[in-house]
């Protein structure tokens, strides 16, 4: 039996009369690539936030990394990782100063961080690059930069909020190349895209449609589900029929 | 309609080339797709086309109208829809589009025909402020703000990014029974797939045009046999099939891998097919497959450099 | 025709402006709260330092007894005396032109009348428009001249009495109102109109409309004027809230006229409109608009007016910085207009210089106006 890293039983998150995420339950298992899929408004971004411990539920009770989410966020917080389209590194710092720094933040001894930092700078070639300016880079590398540190502390899960938007797609795969890296060496990935062929990528998808979670399973078995060719069209056939468009 | 010859623009006093000597042009009543990620230079291109910014160097026109001579007539004749959602949040949708309207010099009356198929879409939210609408609604009504002046060029800057898939798609429904009125459009979009949507398109990356043509010639333009494979461990199969000399190229695609071969694919196929069930792989599928645009933009890409 | 289109489409961005203005309620209630604020915090009004006042002494008398404290006077070096005989007339006017701020006249016969009579008077006119400096002031000068009588009485033995005439001129109860209100409408109309007025126009920089705006038929500076247009409204209101409190909470008197009070007052809201063009011009994002704002326009306004800290105690190159601040023209404008009841006459070379600073920051903003993106 696998171990699960996220449980969660019925998590709710209202905003007034306004129920934002329905009572969802799922489970995502240690070492899992978990698509985490959902049109705009659907509730993904609720979800996700409350699974990070960044905002607390209206009801429900969940487990991160065995850390209860009510009563323990510090300790979720400290052993996930989290990167997102809008905020990755801080773009006047060098690629050096931003890994120093976030190592610091995440509590990597000196001795720690140096090894990480120089098989980071390796693996993703950047030796060239490290005294420069983070907001002098492409943008594929500084995704790829802020991926990596992301997980420089080896956290149990890491938080990916649509990581590879507007990105070239010969940077995208090797972004996945990362991905797939670091789920192999034990890391669960928590990834949301809007890409349908990163979905195939997944282990397991679920798809969360006005609040509620509407499907979850493999990518095969879903689109033997729908009748479907391709996840494109699983995701239309699930969110056609949403009310929540405004 | 839209013609640029030789357009170079920098920043930062040279040192960032972002539009790197382009030229294409674009025919009267086109949907015209410019195709790339971000910082491929479409932003500063169509800001040159809609006169807000002054290339380096070469020159450009829009309907006759030079951009850098001519820019009132360029200005009261186009329509545009930067790239980020630009209209006011604080202001009702029906206020917006009064608004513009008046802009223009017209009344949102005169041209409703034009805007009502996705005007109505939007009408039950006409009091609502715009800063509450979804994103699709947004870029519908930004939509219909770019359009209630009747343009003859309508430049519209990455509409559909950060909008989900089914809006999406709707959005381009829309611009094709634009096109039938006989817009010109041009749009931008680092999306591949919408790609295919286009009449012609442009693949721009790091500010270079790598290719100008219909999706389906520069798809036969594919230099290769493109061919798709699949086991039953898909990045296990990455690592191998990276690893075979008789492989040339391999990316993921999804549920499938795209590879292309280094010698006669008539006798590799079956080589590699072999090998494959050698090293363990099973439920072994292997065919050959039609190039997308994004196939053929990271052959482009790959190539180039 | 096109006369016709311009001003309609005027009118329809103002209304616009309007929209955006009264429907940020958070703005809205700074806005409007914060100069009651400050009238009500003021109220309590602050302790000055009185140094370097300049203080004119007219020696009627020219006998050893005025001289003896006329030295005295002298001798504290805190003030700059200054002793020249001047006619009544003449004294009013140094007073009206802000020249001195105490007079002690010392009449024809003082030693006489206390040789003879055992009492004689000395008269102490102080501007108490600003009231701390002059309770100090005449508070000095009275207590230098009991001090003197203190020692007549010592040495002769004989009851002898100076009795200090104070006249408190423009403020004779000493309200404190007078210093500070006519400093916080300075300090409001010009926050309101070069702050509100510069972010806003950033604003719609920022948020993309601008570009949208711009690829238009439109004269992109209709665009910059409309948005001046609602701020000059609630400046006037807010003006109008500030008068009614002033008058009608702490008293403060208004003896000149109003319709040259508010006539003045909308040519200080327009300097002050223009300078907030002018930073709009130049920043980039909302921050940068409103740190100009506040480091170029608000803390100038609050030290250099001469509300907070008398001009006249400062070191001679601030002193002509202040020259700089047009709240310190407006200042002294109101001042002259509310407390010491005078007409245009008096403020016109403070008119002329508002007038010309306003011409100056319409030109520079004209020039530097863009109209593309870079």
């Amino acid at each position: 039996m696998k171990e699960a890293v996220i449980q969660t039983e019925k998590l709710t998150k209202r905003f007034g009369d306004f129920i934002a995420t329905n009572e969802i339950t799922f489970e995502v298992y240690a070492g899992e690539i978990f698509g985490f899929l959902g049109a705009n408004g659907a509730g993904k971004t609720t979800a996700m936030k409350m699974l990070c411990g960044l905002s607390a539920p209206s009801s429900g009770s969940a487990t991160i990394a065995g850390f209860d989410i009510y009563r323990q966020t510090e300790e979720i917080k400290r052993n996930i990782g989290y990167m997102s389209q809008k905020f990755s590194l801080y773009e006047d710092l060098t690629v050096l100063e931003n890994i120093r720094f976030f190592g610091g933040i995440y509590g990597l001894s000196d001795r720690r961080l140096k090894e990480k930092s120089a098989l980071l700078i390796d693996t993703l070639g950047m030796k060239n690059e490290v005294k420069k300016l983070v907001g002098s880079l492409p943008l594929g590398w500084k995704q790829k930069l802020a991926f990596s540190v992301a997980i420089l502390h080896d956290p149990k899960i890491v938080f990916l909020d649509e990581p590879t938007g507007g990105v070239d797609p010969v940077t995208r795969r090797q972004f996945w190349d990362l991905i797939y890296a670091a789920a192999d060496s034990g890391i669960t990935i928590f990834v949301t895209t809007h890409y349908m062929d990163e979905a195939e990528y997944c282990n397991r998808i679920s798809m969360m449609v006005d609040g509620v979670i509407k499907a979850l399973d493999t990518p095969a078995n879903l689109k033997k589900q729908f009748a479907a060719a391709s996840m494109d069209e699983v995701f239309f056939e699930l969110a056609r029929g949403a009310v929540r468009n405004e | 309609m839209v013609t640029l010859n030789n357009i170079v623009k920098t920043y930062n006093k040279g040192e960032i080339k972002a539009v790197n000597n382009v030229s294409f042009t674009v025919k009267e009543g086109e949907l015209f797709g410019l195709i790339g990620p971000d910082g491929a230079g479409k932003t500063s291109i169509f800001r040159i086309l809609t006169t807000l910014l002054l290339p380096d160097s070469g020159n450009a026109s829009v309907n006759g109208w030079d951009v850098m001579r001519d820019y009132k007539s360029i200005r009261s004749h186009v329509g545009y829809m930067p790239g980020k959602f630009s209209l006011y949040q604080d202001l009702s949708v029906e206020e917006n589009l009064n608004f513009f309207a008046s802009v223009f010099n017209t009344t949102v009356r005169e041209n409703y025909d034009l805007i009502k198929d996705i005007y109505v879409q939007i009408e039950p939210f006409r009091n609502r402020r715009a800063g509450k609408l979804s994103g699709g609604m947004k870029q519908k009504l930004a939509l219909c703000c770019a359009l209630i002046h009747r343009p003859k060029v309508l430049f519209l800057d990455e509409p559909t990014t950060g909008v989900d898939a089914v809006s999406r798609k709707e959005f381009w429904e829309m611009l094709k029974r634009l096109k039938q009125q006989g817009i010109t459009i041009l749009v931008s979009t680092p999306y591949m797939d919408e790609a295919s949507l286009c009449e012609r398109i442009a693949l721009i990356q790091n500010g270079r045009i790598m290719s100008v043509d219909t999706p389906s010639t520069i798809i036969q333009g594919f230099p290769e046999a493109l061919f798709a494979v699949k086991t039953n461990h898909m990045s296990r199969l990455l690592h191998d099939l990276r690893s075979n000399a008789l492989v040339k190229s391999c990316y993921s695609f999804g549920e499938f891998h795209h590879i292309t071969f280094a010698e006669d694919p008539g006798i590799a196929k079956d080589e590699l097919v072999r090998w494959l069930q050698e090293q363990g792989h099973q439920q072994v599928e292997l065919r050959p497959i039609t190039p997308t645009i994004e196939d053929c933009f990271i052959e482009l890409m790959t190539s180039h450099a | 025709m096109k006369f016709s289109i311009f001003h309609i489409q005027f009118f329809i961005f103002v209304r616009k402006e309007f929209h955006h203005v009264f429907r940020d309620r958070k703005t809205l209630l700074m806005l409007f709260g914060l100069p009651i604020v400050q009238i009500l915090l003021f109220g309590f009004a602050l302790t000055n330092e009185v140094k370097n006042s300049r203080i004119v002494v007219c020696d009627y008398a020219k006998d050893e007894a005025s001289a003896r404290i006329i030295h005295k006077l002298d001798a504290g070096n805190n003030f700059r005396i200054e002793r020249s005989l001047m006619s009544h007339n003449q004294i009013e006017e140094a007073f009206k032109e802000g020249k001195i701020k105490m007079a002690v006249i010392f009449p024809d016969g003082f030693r006489n009348d206390l040789l003879h009579l055992n009492q004689a008077q000395v008269q102490i006119i102080a501007d108490a428009s600003d009231p701390n400096t002059a309770s100090t002031l005449t508070n000095y000068a009275s207590s230098i001249i009991l001090d003197y009588q203190q020692q007549l009485i010592q040495s002769t033995a004989l009851p002898y009495r100076i009795t200090p005439e104070l006249r408190m001129l423009y403020n004779p109860e000493l309200k404190g109102a007078t210093n500070f209100v006519p400093g916080v409408m300075s300090l409001v109309l010009m926050l309101v109109c070069v702050m509100m007025t510069s972010v806003s126009i950033v604003r719609e920089k920022e948020n993309g409309t601008m570009e949208v705006l711009l690829v238009s038929p439109l004269n992109p500076f209709l665009v910059i004027i409309s948005k001046a247009i609602p701020y000059l409204f609630l400046s006037v209101i807010n003006l109008t809230v500030i008068l009614l409190l002033s008058v009608y909470l702490l008293d403060m008197p208004v003896n000149g006229s109003i319709v040259l009070l508010f006539a003045e007052s909308i040519l200080f809201i327009i300097t002050a409109l223009s300078l907030g063009l002018l930073i709009s011009n130049v920043a980039q994002s909302q921050q940068s608009a409103m740190l100009a704002s506040v480091m170029g326009m608000m803390i100038p306004t609050m030290l250099f007016t001469g509300f907070m800290f008398p001009i006249e105690n400062m070191p001679v190159p601030l002193q002509v910085i202040s020259h700089v601040v047009p709240a310190r023209w407006y200042y002294t404008i109101v001042k002259s207009i509310m407390i010491k009841g005078l007409g245009f006459e008096s403020i016109q070379k403070e008119t002329f210089i508002l007038i010309g600073m306003t011409c100056v920051l319409l030109l520079v903003s004209f020039k530097k106006f863009k109209t593309r993106l870079a």
